[in-house]
């Protein structure tokens, strides 16, 4: 592990780089694409690894000024804007970094918000570099994509930037059309669908089951990835356009998507209710005390604060030995909040390899760094418990990596006889959602894939008139670009419904 | 906002120092849909509260409100009946939750046995029965005479009332499954609904077998979310896992695996008797203080 660098060390050696470059600025040299590439990537200041395991603050503390400066001149403006085909939102990046070098911010986090209105939340946690830095010129001509110019921690900074100097603008809306939406689900679907909507000058209504608005960003995101003051930020950016948010309303029960629509004076109404509906692996033992879905304890941790034990009323497990089965971003959430709620040893049991993880390669990174103890090429074949019903162990099997399936990945092959027991008194299972069955249920004529996801046409429309959807209920469980990508589509065609109504 | 139209003790327990409390809350958008079987979550503070559920013991959809009932056996409950009065809000109120019960016109009779706090949730399912046409039997059972309630409530609603008390200071003394099997021996029997202690639900289910009647059993888990999110709800049901909050809360008694249900229930228990214990430390130093 190399030596963390801190904040100040840096500042410190980015300061000197960029003074370097404003001199040659200043005696009229222009920088050469061979004196961009050769500027280092910026290192992300973060917590020191031994501090954060222990507390929910945030782990990644953002570029100082003169690190985004400095990192926004490696961007050669190569010209085609490969990185903006890679985005799902299309946002314009040479542009806004364009911005960046000029030292212009609010010119930078203005031009990201045409096409993306939560750049604070997707700097943090889109998978970059499977998106806009895997196309990036400047990590092609290095050969290393890892190289690329770091686009999310550049859209982050600008969004902390604007926020931070109070320079956030909110969008007026059009005159009111007299048309109503509803929303349902105030997920990153929902509330990129309730801006777009809004700012069209129609009223919108969000509906949210919780108690607080925000799905999956709040209750399944850590406070340490994805401060949940930010995303609160957004929501009270939302209702200062004039959309209205309706906690504690579970459509489908408080009321059905057909009273919404026939009783309830809805012109159209947009389903983004996630991928909330836990996988299990079906093997013995999964019902022991102890054993949790990642939802459950994320959830318990997130949304209802358990971690602040001092004030929630709502009980932790204490478990010292803690498993997480998967290798998706969920698993590595799991297991640093594990970490963080005291647990002495966390093990992250996945049955592939590292370079097979779906996570970022950021939050994996992170994971290592902290302590947890990856057992690659092992999978359960059942838990443990003790005559309490309590989960003492699993037992794990060995596998090795075979032809690719059809994923592209190699497929993982068990290899017999390589049962062995691991102890552990908590285990959280962390292998995916399925699609929540309750809009299927109570809205009829709705269709669904066997799985359960909504079909939609390319527009995001339903098979009933006047619905549509988008987000995890539509692609299973993906990511908060992707499901704001959808939101936007849905957006622009129930924009085109409305108008023509 | 929820706000409490009316609120009334319903009995206490002095032994395990635990009331049973009424409250009839303004929900109008819960009334007008909820059906008999279903439940609600609340929370007393919007931030740090854990999310309780607790089946809906009646309701007036043209009035707009619906009644809980709940007994004060944890930190969180004590701190509601304590500081909730009539026309105070309930800050987090959502339902109505889980599938409602299924009530169908039946040849024979419904036989619904209700125990402790089981009672309040039966209710709705006697008046659904009732409401349709069925002959309902209700049997409510409790430790002492100071435990029961809704007696009234359930007379009007039922064909025949049965009332026990395990120590005989009220109605007959004798346990639920008593009643049940004697009836079960005389009549035919189309149902038996069971709400209560699950090792209740345990024992009818079992006095119930030799008849080969059905059982529906209610159970009531521990919940976060309530909307299938988290799974914590979860029990094993024919083998298979279920969720308590969208596959229930009602199941086939025959099904259900009782024991794995009883142990999972105790998952937070050293942690509920933490909590009690600092919630009421703190509540008898206020009245010192005062």
């Amino acid at each position: 592990m190399s030596e963390h660098k801190t904040t100040e060390m840096l500042q410190e050696e980015a300061a000197k780089l960029f003074a370097e470059i404003e001199a040659k600025k200043a005696a009229g040299t222009k920088l050469t694409p061979k004196d961009r590439t050769s500027i280092p990537l910026q290192e992300m200041p973060s917590q020191e690894p031994t501090v954060r395991a222990h507390n929910m603050s945030e782990v990644a503390l953002g570029y100082t000024e003169t690190q985004a400066r400095l990192e926004s001149e490696r961007c050669i403006q190569c010209g085609g804007a490969p990185c903006k085909n890679g985005c799902p939102v299309g946002v314009p990046i040479p542009e806004f970094i364009k911005h960046i070098q000029e030292g212009d911010f609010k010119g930078a986090v203005d031009t990201i918000k045409q096409t993306n209105l939560l750049p604070a939340i997707c700097g943090r946690v889109c998978p970059q570099e499977n998106q806009c830095q895997k196309f990036c010129t400047v990590g092609k001509m290095m050969k290393a994509p890892e190289k690329a110019v770091a686009i999310g921690r550049l859209e982050r900074f600008v969004a902390d930037w604007e926020r931070s100097h109070d320079q956030i603008t909110v969008p007026t809306p059009a005159p009111e059309t007299g048309k109503k939406v509803a929303v349902i689900g105030s997920g990153p679907a929902g509330l990129t669908v309730a801006a777009d909507i809004r700012r069209a000058g129609h009223s919108v209504t969000v509906f949210e089951a919780f108690q607080k608005t925000g799905g999956v960003m709040v209750y399944g995101i850590p406070e340490f990835r994805l401060p949940k003051e930010l995303v609160a930020k957004e929501v009270d950016n939302l209702k200062k356009m004039g959309v209205e948010f309706k906690t504690s309303f579970l459509v489908g029960r408080t009321q059905t998507l057909e009273q919404l629509l026939d009783e309830g004076g809805y012109d159209a109404a947009f389903i983004g209710t996630g991928a909330g509906l836990p996988k299990f692996m079906h093997i013995e033992g999964e019902n022991l005390i102890g054993v949790f879905s990642a939802n459950e304890y994320l959830t318990r941790s997130n949304l209802m604060k358990a971690y602040d034990r001092e004030h929630s009323d709502t009980p932790l497990y204490d478990a010292k030995r803690v498993a997480v089965f998967g290798g998706g971003n969920v698993a590595m959430d799991g297991a640093r909040t594990a970490l963080r709620l005291g647990a002495e040893k966390v093990y992250c049991v996945y049955r592939r390899t590292r370079a097979e993880m779906p996570a970022r390669i950021e939050e994996v990174a992170h994971a290592f760094e902290e302590g947890v103890d990856f057992h690659f090429l092992e999978n359960p074949t059942k838990f443990i418990g003790d005559d309490k019903g309590r989960l003492i162990g699993v037992e794990l099997l060995t596998y090795e990596l075979g032809e690719p399936d059809a994923s592209g990945r190699r497929r993982p092959v068990a290899i017999p006889g390589t049962e062995h027991v691991l102890d552990i008194d908590a285990a959280v299972i962390a292998l995916g959602n399925d699609s929540n069955p309750l809009m299927a249920q109570t809205t009829k004529g709705l269709n669904v894939t066997k799985w359960g996801n909504i079909i939609v046409d390319e527009n995001q429309k339903t098979s009933i008139p006047r619905v549509w959807a988008g987000g995890d209920i539509v692609l299973g469980a993906a990511t908060v670009i992707l499901a704001m990508g959808e939101g936007r589509r849905a957006a622009a065609s129930m924009n085109e419904y409305l108008a023509g109504k | 906002m929820h706000k409490i139209l009316e609120k009334r003790q319903l009995s206490y327990d002095k032994e395990r120092d635990q009331s049973v409390f009424y409250y009839k809350v303004d929900a109008p958008e819960i009334a007008r849909n909820r059906k008999a079987g279903q439940f609600i979550i609340f929370q007393i503070d919007d931030n740090y509260g854990e999310r309780i559920p607790l089946t809906i013991a009646d309701a007036n959809p043209k009035e707009g409100w619906i009644a809980i009932v709940f007994q004060t056996v944890g930190a969180t409950t004590r701190r509601f009946s304590m500081t909730f009065n009539e026309g105070d809000n309930i800050p987090v109120l959502v339902g109505p939750l889980g599938k409602p019960t299924h009530i169908e016109k039946k040849d024979g009779l419904v036989l619904c046995v209700g125990g402790g706090i089981g009672i309040a949730p039966l209710h709705p399912i006697v008046q659904a029965n009732h409401a349709i046409g069925n002959k309902v039997v209700t049997i409510i059972g409790a430790r002492t005479k100071d435990l029961l309630f809704f007696e009234d409530e359930m007379r009007a609603a039922s064909d025949e009332l049965i009332v026990v008390t395990d120590d005989g200071s009220y109605g007959r003394k004798a346990v639920v499954t008593v009643p049940l099997t004697e009836i079960c021996e005389k009549e035919k029997v189309s149902e038996i609904v069971s709400i209560g202690p699950a090792i209740m639900m345990k024992f009818c289910v079992a006095a119930a077998k030799p008849f080969g009647v059905p059982i529906t059993t209610s159970l009531n888990t521990i919940m976060i979310d309530g909307t299938g999110m988290c799974g914590c709800c979860r029990v094993s049901v024919g083998g298979e896992t279920k969720f308590v909050c969208v596959d229930g809360p009602e199941f086939d008694g025959y099904k259900v695996d009782f024991d794995n249900m009883m142990q999972r229930m105790t998952a937070f228990k050293d942690k509920e008797r933490e909590a009690d214990h600092k919630c009421r430390v703190g509540l008898d130093a206020g009245k010192a203080g005062a």
